[in-house]
């Protein structure tokens, strides 16, 4: 059976595109080297126009041949005060560009100007090498290292030092963990229930926050936050899950870039660390079915302490379970070899 | 109903919904039509895959293996015809909830007249409105245009202007969404549902097909008094259509091999609850709920009118939305059983995070029924509006979605819908087991008998009849003396209180007669008050079942006495 994938790697290839939301300018090269917080493409990104409608401001009558006043085509840019369109004879009537722009429709007699708008950068996300450039869309990348996915991200991207103030995988984090001495670096925290904590982390500022699990009424102080949050396990009280927490602990001190997008199952995009590493590593699969000695993440409830196991049996047919339901289940071996049925709607492989 | 099958077929239906593909074969046994079986795999319409073949291969190998009937030839293709040998199906359907949001952008002259109407037909289907622009909006048409293209919308519909009215203000409207058009890329354009003014639809057509995907659909304000919907709701749903099949991998290719246009899901259910309104009474009027993954869907039709309104909340990705419209404590009142509000919140948000995650532990269960329960209750209030009749009365009430069939025992599902409905009267629950109703209203445009015999098979559920009395007593007063003649001529009598809920004792398919006498004004139907109160009833799984705990259902404020209340309830009607 189909199993939904995590990829908690301690060393992969990772190959991602990054794309702009509108056609615009790819900056970066193939071959070349980029940070996380390099800027690999940008575009205008407009969201205002004006209208101007040529023949009322000229008086002209719907005979008149608007192409020979018009003196421009869709696709020019023009600068605040340029001529837009101009009646010919001795007292002329002009139309200027009132802001600069580009000309993005011209119809009925009306011209359709997109004001210069914002400057969107598109962000590297991850420390790596750009290997493809899709002209004005974007690029792809491609890093070694580390990786770990997790499951909720507050929209931030950003890199810097790893510091772990998680001594156990499910420590929690609390304002007085962080100081100082912190600034600048991204901090591995087991669990978050204190809004408090967030708010410090800006005032530091933080490069970044690594949870296992958070509780969901930090979510709107998190959206606030100006660096990258990336939860691991979920909502609620859950550990990191000792496969991350190795991975995380094991590098501490080393760069690692946050790209704490929200998760899209439509497009896969989901939050991430990436932790560059100067080895190389393999592409890590997609898709995976449900084996035995798989190692399996555990989604929900119960397991609140550990969220890890092995895959021991696939259970033939619907298993009952404690709450009385019957499912389809496998048997999985936790840490401490204690094994129970599970649900397998409520696993995803890690892989 | 028996009814001679001339061209007798095989059909399979392919339902792709957004945390399971199913798929489900129907066939002639013993001169009628049956659902055989059914198989499903997790959907594989998001990513890696982003291609909904993958699943439906896999939903057809488990049917395979059930039915032991060859369904796809060595290539992996569904066979289609039936060989001669046996192996494959005559006819295909498909139907989707599958798929992101469909984007609409609304343009109409007046907020309550052409607005208001293309505002209930996105209800209609799995839209969401991005904007909407009307005559009455201040803003520029400058600023109109940065909304719709910030809004980027998959759909715009233009709708105003009755019959004999409004052409000028259309005009403008059109104009401006075909300057939206030309500032996009073609590949970004959004399609465009003209169902305003007829009179312009040909003009408006030949404009802006140059530009975008252009659909014309019947005025769905043709008088300032009336709202027509029906036309538009249909070309609103082909169009659906369309742009799923560009957005979901595979569904453009399942679409060539299909007997008939893929249908929303939520459009194929209002068929069926449909057709059961035009053999049931007309009066009382048939209820359809669906509650899924990422919706909920509320059918009410009366007399082969139906109203169709599908809700952006459901019990997977979109279970949170449940809390953003009340808070948390419209779903706290519904558990047995105590949890902290963090608790309850914390799961909701880990399940849209993981939206195909089953509740496993005694707590988690009661969090998602009682989630239920306020998904039907919010889906009442927000479509009651449009029914014409003021009681929530209806004959039978259709229930589907995976937390009533799939992890709930018979009881429990009626529970849930008595709790999250609040019928009045006399009411038949039929629950959907196997998630048939959807492909049942696609089948029903190339085959008109097999629904029907399908609905009438086992296929589908009878929990039981509820009687729900309306009375003003105390609590604890009696209020109905019900006596249950048995066809072999046994009786029982019951006395029913008030603030009860009782289960008579009446097995599946056990017929008898009923009598009821109420006592202290008590009203037993009040949208029929002429109806007899003798009559017969059928069993269902739940035998029948007396509900007099009141309406509207007031939960006692003290949380221990609710809950002792709420598993008395559940007690009553057996586990």
């Amino acid at each position: 059976m189909q199993a939904p994938i995590s990829h908690i790697l301690p060393l992969t290839m990772i190959r991602r595109a990054r794309m702009l939301p509108v056609n615009g300018r790819v900056l970066a090269r193939v071959g070349q080297k980029v940070s996380a917080t390099d800027v690999v493409a940008d575009a205008d990104v407009s969201n205002k126009h004006v209208i101007l409608n040529i023949r009322r401001a000229l008086n002209l009558s719907a005979q008149d041949d608007l192409q020979k006043i018009i003196e421009h085509r869709v696709g020019d840019k023009v600068q605040e005060g340029d001529v837009i369109a101009e009646t010919s004879g001795v007292f002329k009537r002009v139309v200027y560009a009132p802001v600069s722009g580009q000309i993005v429709s011209i119809s009925g007699g009306q011209v359709l100007l997109e004001v210069q708008g914002d400057h969107f950068k598109l962000l590297a996300g991850l420390n790596g090498e750009v290997t493809e450039v899709i002209p004005e869309q974007g690029v792809i990348l491609e890093a070694h290292g580390a990786l770990i996915q997790g499951v909720w991200g507050n929209g931030r991207i950003n890199m810097g030092m790893l510091l772990n103030l998680a001594q156990e995988a499910g420590k929690e984090l609390t304002g007085e963990m962080l100081d100082v001495s912190m600034r600048g670096a991204v901090v591995l925290g087991g669990h978050c229930s204190s809004p408090e904590v967030l708010r410090i982390g800006m005032d530091l500022p933080l490069r970044g926050l690594i949870l296992g699990s958070m509780t969901s009424e930090l979510v709107p102080v998190a959206r606030q936050v100006d660096y990258p949050v990336i939860v691991t396990e979920g909502f609620g009280i859950y550990p990191i899950n000792n496969i991350a927490y190795r991975i995380l602990t094991t590098n501490e001190r080393r760069d690692v870039c946050l790209n704490a997008v929200e998760w899209d199952r439509y497009t896969g995009e989901r939050p991430e660390v990436v932790i560059p590493l100067p080895a190389t590593g393999n592409l890590a699969p997609e898709v995976a079915q449900f084996k035995t000695g798989h190692t399996v993440r555990i989604k929900g409830a119960p397991y609140s302490k550990q969220v890890v196991g092995v895959l021991v049996e696939m259970l033939p047919g619907l298993t009952l379970m404690p709450n009385g339901l019957r499912v389809p289940a496998a048997s999985v071996r936790l840490e401490n070899n204690e094994e129970i049925n599970i649900p397998l709607a409520n696993l995803d492989v890690l892989d | 109903m028996t009814t001679s099958l001339v061209d007798a077929e095989s059909v399979l239906a392919i339902d792709l919904g957004s945390v399971q593909t199913r798929v489900s074969l129907f066939d002639v046994v013993d001169g009628q039509y049956h659902f055989i079986a059914k198989g499903t795999a997790p959907s594989t319409v998001d990513a890696p895959f982003r291609d909904v073949a993958e699943s439906v291969h896999q939903a057809l190998d488990s049917l395979q293996e059930i039915t032991g009937r060859v369904l796809v030839d060595s290539d992996a293709k569904i066979i289609l015809p039936t060989k001669s040998n046996g192996a494959g199906v005559d006819r295909l359907v498909v139907t989707f909830s599958a798929g992101p949001e469909i984007r609409v952008a609304i343009a109409g002259l007046l907020a309550d007249v052409s607005v208001g109407s293309a505002q209930n037909l996105v209800r209609t289907t799995y839209g969401k409105i991005v904007e909407t622009i009307g005559l009455n909006d201040r803003r520029s048409p400058e600023l109109k245009i940065d909304a719709v293209l910030a809004a980027k919308p998959d759909l715009i519909i233009l709708s105003g202007g009755t019959e004999s009215g409004a052409n000028r203000s259309v005009l403008r409207l059109a104009e401006l969404i075909l300057m939206v058009c030309r500032v996009l890329p073609q590949e970004k354009r959004p399609d465009l549902l003209y169902a305003g003014n007829s009179t312009l639809a040909k003009k408006i057509q030949a404009v802006m097909e140059k530009w975008t995907h252009v659909h014309v659909a019947q005025n769905v304000r043709p008088t300032v008094d009336v709202e027509d919907l029906g036309p538009a709701e249909e070309m609103l749903n082909e169009v659906v259509g369309k742009i799923r099949s560009r957005q979901i991998g595979g569904l453009q290719s399942l679409a060539t091999i299909s007997s008939a246009t893929p249908m929303p899901a939520s459009h194929a259910f209002g068929r069926i609850v449909r057709f059961l309104s035009k053999v049931y009474d007309p009066v009382k009027g048939v209820l359809g709920v669906d509650l899924g993954a990422s919706n909920t869907t509320i059918a009410a039709a009366f007399a082969g009118n139906v109203s169709v309104n599908v809700l952006p909340m459901g019990m997977g990705k979109n279970i949170k939305a449940a809390l953003l419209e009340d808070g948390i404590s419209d779903i706290m009142r519904w558990l047995p059983l105590h949890l902290s509000e963090s608790v309850v919140r914390d799961y909701l948000w880990q399940k849209s995070v993981h939206p195909g995650m089953v509740p496993y532990t005694t707590e988690t269960l009661a969090i998602e029924q009682a989630v239920a329960r306020r998904l039907l209750q919010l889906g009442i209030q927000k479509t009651r509006d449009n029914w014409p009749q003021k009681v929530i009365s209806f004959e039978p009430i259709l229930a589907s979605g995976a937390v009533l069939a799939d992890i709930a025992s018979a009881s429990q599902s009626l529970l849930m819908l008595l709790d999250g409905i609040q019928p009045v009267g006399v009411t038949t629950f039929i629950l959907d087991q196997n998630g048939l109703t959807s492909s049942l209203g696609a089948i029903g445009k190339i085959n008109s008998i097999l629904p029907v015999q399908v609905l009438e098979s086992k296929a589908f559920l009878n929990l039981g009849t509820v009687i729900s009395p309306i009375s003003r007593s105390k609590y604890g007063t009696q209020i109905l003396q019900v006596r249950l003649e048995y066809d072999d001529g046994n009786e029982e009598q019951f006395k029913i209180q008030q603030g009860t809920i009782v289960s008579l004792p009446l097995q599946p398919g056990q017929t008898a007669h009923i009598h009821l006498n109420p006592l202290r004004r008590t009203e037993i139907d009040i949208s029929r008050k002429q109806r007899a109160n003798s009559f017969r009833i059928i069993g269902g799984v739940c035998g029948a079942v007396i509900d007099a705990r009141g309406r509207p259902l007031v939960l006692p404020q003290d949380d221990s006495r609710r809950r002792d209340l709420m598993k008395k309830w559940r007690m009553s009607l057996g586990k």
